[in-house]
């Protein structure tokens, strides 16, 4: 309970908190649970009567008119790109844009491809951004920053570092330049809100493989291309938290500006940007996480740095090398979001009232002297070869390596018998047979099933919306992939929150178990999937378990995060009044503390569906077939490009569908007096958030 | 608060001017470095770099002797293959060093806007087609055709495969018919989709160590080949025009003649770069050996192209013939 105070968590939670607390809807559950149990087995005779029939039969490589319309759409873009004004004005974004990421790469990794050195070398680089840590954040962010820089260096990845920081740098610059203003119109008006809302859902759903094609045709590839796509996953929670800073500001205090005679920009820079501060240096900060989370992605697009290393290790299966990559995004994540939640601690008004009283004098001096010693480390990394390329005497990423791959090697020789024998087990108990009754049911059946879920968990809106959605799916034309891939997801979410209940109440419970086991799943969700596919395809073959498993990994740490925060925040009394009856710890946990956290359950599985949706595509690419097989088949081969699109879409249709059924579940589950903390359902994939923390602040 | 932001926004622009202006003045390692020599008469060359390890191994070669030979300047680009054809219009592409068939990317560049032509095969032929591990080469030595494959099927079953015999495909980048010919040939076998090509290694790879059955879609030259020899599971005869209706194909791959792709005004300037890459040619086996350095004894692409070189004189010499 002594974690430090994460701001990180505390805003989303307002959002959320105050979204879900809208509409208790208090119903009686055993109607919609009979409801649902009527669904389930008029469901299972009809599969049992017709299945096979009426279902989808297109095969994986067949089109349809509406692939064949996206395949001519991309013609015509490639067309007329040197013809059309649209097109035209998008080749001046990117030349500006590439203006920006080639100054960045020159300054801090000299150009792409290894040609001459960088404008600062690491010496420089890794003074300067030491200082910037010290001046902006406070000294031990400095000294993290340093060590973990120098450590990248020894693992022999610091000019891949250097190359993807400035990609990432050059896309978080121009999340900003567009988000913040966008966030606070969005603040100031609901209008606004209302439309860009599905928008950014849409841009934070999209698998990012979806448009990386459409993306390299129109800005075509390198490292501006790679800033754009990031762009466009990294934005939206900049915008959300700008928008969610500006809309917190009370109205009385902007009308009595206001009143003062100040005009809208004067308001706007003395009330509005103050006041939204903490807010949207946070939303600075799950906007950088969100840029690095792409870095593997943006590889795919000729990105320099560190996620070429990954990709081209996973060409030749060298996890080793993979692993090592891996572990500088790694460390380049932590010190990003420490340095910029440090920063963001700064602008809270009371630690800028207490720093302002204190003596300012030595504190000046103190950066003066490390601005000088900054200064010399430039110099000498600009006329030093030693100070300008890191040495190589002292690397041990081949140590790194090859360790990691005698490990990995011994890991799949001792257990790879009992991990395939895991796989079959769960393949044909669980998987296999889900997956063939939304396969091989009826599409009308399917598609009525669903409808009336919907229609239990959030009324007729919802069955409406999720009719509509599906009917798209089937035009789309692939019904059968989303079926598969369906079922894979639905086993993964499973699984998700099962592992998320064991290891959730254990941390909740001790807190030592929660100290030992949080670090490790920062970095699971930190480390790029891409690593740790190798080994999962030996322990599991190529097959749908294995994309489950992957997706299990991605989808836990966020899971077992929300169960453990919501335990440890159940009030002791409880705990000690159950003991005092004579109830073991096991009837605590099954009869008090599970049902005193229905609602952060429900929450869990909420973001493990969102969490395993986004590893769809990644799953593709070990064996889970269905809608992520499509769309990495689409980006790579022109002929089904039309086709990956349209899987791209059914995806975000499914990932809306699941999750505002899930909400609206959740609405409706009670809430404990000691309302756990919601998540940040949209700032998903923001990495190493940290303790979530209820809104009762 | 106000305060504090302006002094932030100040720092951080008197810090970048800073920076900049240290970058501006002061001797640099880049003023000394740059050796202008051979690289003036033969000009920088934009490689497009697929991401495959033969593709990795062609211009690695490439690139080794054109810079070390001829004192060009050749720039790797990572990309992927289809968006390769597209950067020759625009300069980010000069070349693609070894392509893969592509009928229709050939029809829209290089007979449509005529950015790209073709400077002729790299002396490598690609074999697309069914696999099976090396063991059961041994073991069953009467799996030879897809008319072996019934008998099998059985075998070749998995939980993926639905009570049928598994066929693994696999790297979405290639072209595959499989689940047509599955069905045109009658077979008992269902197409299961690995998605990756490591996956497709790796399935080997475990196939041969636990002796489990596995037929999957490969192809050749590949650095897989230097470490199993796999069999090869024959189709019906590949003929002119049997695979052009994708629906009712039911015939082999078509052997792949493995060419060289380069913009049409890079090679319109016939510098030593153009004419080394309408030399390059080499056999399968130099391919894989070259490949098989780099992705199994972890030899970097520079260090594996010139122990290549070092041991093949005579390629080399014929390469470079008439251009130095």
């Amino acid at each position: 309970m002594s974690a430090p105070v994460a701001p990180t968590t505390v805003e989303i939670t307002k959002i959320e908190a105050g979204a879900l607390q809208a509409a208790p809807r208090p119903r009686r559950i055993s109607a919609r649970a009979a409801i649902l149990i009527g669904v389930g087995v008029l469901w299972l005779v009809t599969f049992a009567l017709a299945h096979g029939q009426g279902t989808d039969t297109l095969p994986m490589a067949a089109l349809n008119d509406v692939h064949g319309f996206f395949d001519a759409v991309k013609n015509w873009v490639a067309d007329n790109r040197s013809s059309n004004v649209v097109l035209l004005a998008l080749d001046g974004v990117r030349v500006v844009v590439n203006a920006v990421v080639q100054a960045l790469l020159a300054l801090l990794a000299a150009t792409p491809y290894g040609l001459g050195y960088p404008e600062i070398g690491w010496l420089g680089s890794v003074l300067l951004f030491g200082w910037i840590a010290w001046v902006f954040g406070n000294v031990r962010v400095a000294l993290l920053t340093v060590g973990f820089l120098v450590v990248i260096g020894v693992q022999g990845l610091y000019l891949e570092a250097m190359q993807t920081l400035a990609i990432t740098l050059a896309a978080v610059f121009f999340s900003l330049l567009i988000g913040i203003p966008v966030g606070i119109w969005t603040g100031r008006s609901r209008r606004v809100e209302r439309v860009l809302t599905p928008v950014l859902d849409f841009m934070q759903t999209m698998p990012t493989f979806v448009y990386l094609a459409p993306l390299a045709l129109i800005f075509l590839i390198g490292p501006a291309a790679a800033v754009i796509a990031t762009l466009i996953y990294a934005a939206p929670p900049v915008i959300r938290l700008t928008a969610h800073g500006v809309r917190d500001i009370p109205e009385s205090i902007d009308e009595s500006v206001a009143s003062l005679g100040a005009t809208p920009r004067q308001r706007l820079r003395t009330v509005v940007l103050p006041l939204a501060r903490t807010s949207i240096v946070l939303g600075i900060n799950q906007t950088t996480m969100a840029a690095l989370s792409m870095v593997t992605i943006a590889a795919l697009i000729a990105a320099p740095g560190l996620g070429q290393v990954v990709v081209q290790a996973l060409q030749s299966l060298n996890v080793g090398r993979a692993f090592n990559a891996g572990l500088a995004v790694v460390l380049l994540a932590i010190v990003l979001d420490r340095v910029t939640t440090a920063i963001g601690r700064r602008a809270d008004p009371a630690v800028v009232a207490a720093r302002r009283t204190a003596a300012v004098w030595p504190r000046r001096i103190a950066y003066a002297v490390g601005a000088v010693i900054v200064i010399v480390g430039i110099v000498l990394s600009r006329s030093q070869l030693w100070a300008a390329v890191f040495p190589r005497q002292i690397e041990f990423g081949d140590v790194i390596e090859s360790a990691v791959n005698a490990a990995s090697a011994w890991v799949n020789a001792t257990i790879g018998g009992a991990t395939s024998a895991l796989q079959e087990v769960v393949t044909t108990a669980l998987i296999n047979p889900l997956q063939a009754l939304l396969e091989q049911s009826p599409i009308v059946v399917v598609m009525a099933a669903f409808t009336v879920i919907a229609f239990t968990a959030g009324r007729w809106a919802l069955a409406g919306g999720t009719l509509a959605g599906m009917l798209v799916v089937w035009l789309l034309g692939v019904w059968g992939p989303s079926m598969v891939t369906l079922a894979s997801t639905l086993v993964a979410t499973a699984l998700t929150v099962a592992i998320a209940l064991v290891v959730g109440v254990w941390m909740g419970r001790v807190a030592r178990v929660d100290a030992a086991i949080r670090p490790i799943l920062d970095a699971a969700q930190t480390m790029p999937a891409f690593v740790y596919l190798v080994p999962f395809l030996g322990l599991f073959g190529p097959n749908r378990f294995t994309a489950i498993v992957a997706a299990v990994i991605y989808a836990a740490p966020i899971a077992i995060k929300i169960i453990a925060d919501a335990i440890r925040q159940l009030p002791d009394t409880l705990g000690e009044v159950a003991l005092s009856t004579g109830s073991s710890p096991w009837q605590d946990v099954t009869k008090v503390q599970l049902p005193m956290i229905r609602h952060a359950i429900t929450l869990a599985v909420n973001q493990a569906l969102i969490y395993v949706l986004a590893m769809v595509v990644i799953g593709g690419l070990v064996g889970g077939g269905g809608l992520g097989y499509l769309v990495v088949a689409g980006f790579v081969q022109v002929e089904l490009f039309g086709k990956g699109l349209a899987a791209g879409l059914a995806i975000v249709i499914w990932g809306m569908l699941l999750d505002r059924t899930t909400q609206a579940f959740a609405h409706r589950a009670p809430r404990a007096s000691t309302a756990p903390a919601a998540p940040a359902r949209r700032l998903r994939r923001s990495t190493l958030t940290r303790t979530p923390r209820t809104a009762t602040a | 608060m106000h305060h504090a932001a302006t002094r932030t926004l100040s720092t951080l622009a008197v810090l970048s001017v800073s920076a900049l202006a240290l970058a501006g003045c002061g001797s640099s390692l880049n003023d000394t470095s740059s050796d202008a020599g051979g690289a003036a008469a033969c000009g920088t060359t934009n490689l497009a770099m697929n991401n495959w390890v033969g593709y990795t191994a062609d211009a690695a070669v490439y690139t080794y002797l054109a810079e070390n030979e001829l004192g060009c300047t050749i720039v790797q680009k990572p990309i992927s293959e289809e968006v390769a054809w597209q950067g020759f219009g625009t300069g980010e592409v000069d070349a693609i060093i070894e392509n893969w068939g592509h009928a229709s990317l050939k029809e829209k560049y290089i007979d449509g806007d005529k950015t790209a032509v073709d400077l002729g095969p790299t002396g490598n032929e690609g074999v697309i087609g069914w696999f099976i591990p090396q063991w059961m080469t041994e073991a069953y030595p009467d799996l030879k055709t897809w008319e072996d494959l019934n008998k099998y099927a059985d075998l070749f079953k998995t939980s993926e495969s639905d009570g049928k015999g598994q066929l693994l495909d696999g790297d979405p980048s290639y072209v595959t018919n499989d689940e047509a010919l599955v069905t045109n040939l009658g077979l008992n076998y269902k197409v299961v989709y690995a998605g990756s090509e490591a996956a497709l290694i790796e399935a080997f790879r475990s196939a041969e160590a636990n002796h489990t059955p596995l037929l999957a879609y490969f192809y050749e030259p590949h650095w897989f080949f230097s470490e199993q020899k796999l069999g090869h599971i024959t189709l019906p005869e590949y003929t002119d025009g049997c695979d052009a209706d994708p629906a009712k194909i039911a015939c082999d791959y078509p052997p792949y003649v493995l060419d060289k792709i380069v913009s049409s005004a890079w090679a319109a300037k016939d510098t030593p770069a153009v004419k080394l890459m309408q030399n390059f040619s080499w056999t399968n086996d130099d391919q894989n050996t070259v490949a098989a350095y780099i992705a199994k004894d972890n030899m970097s692409p520079e260090d594996a192209a010139k122990k290549w070189v070092d041991d093949n004189p005579d390629k080399v010499a014929a390469m470079l013939e008439g251009i130095k």
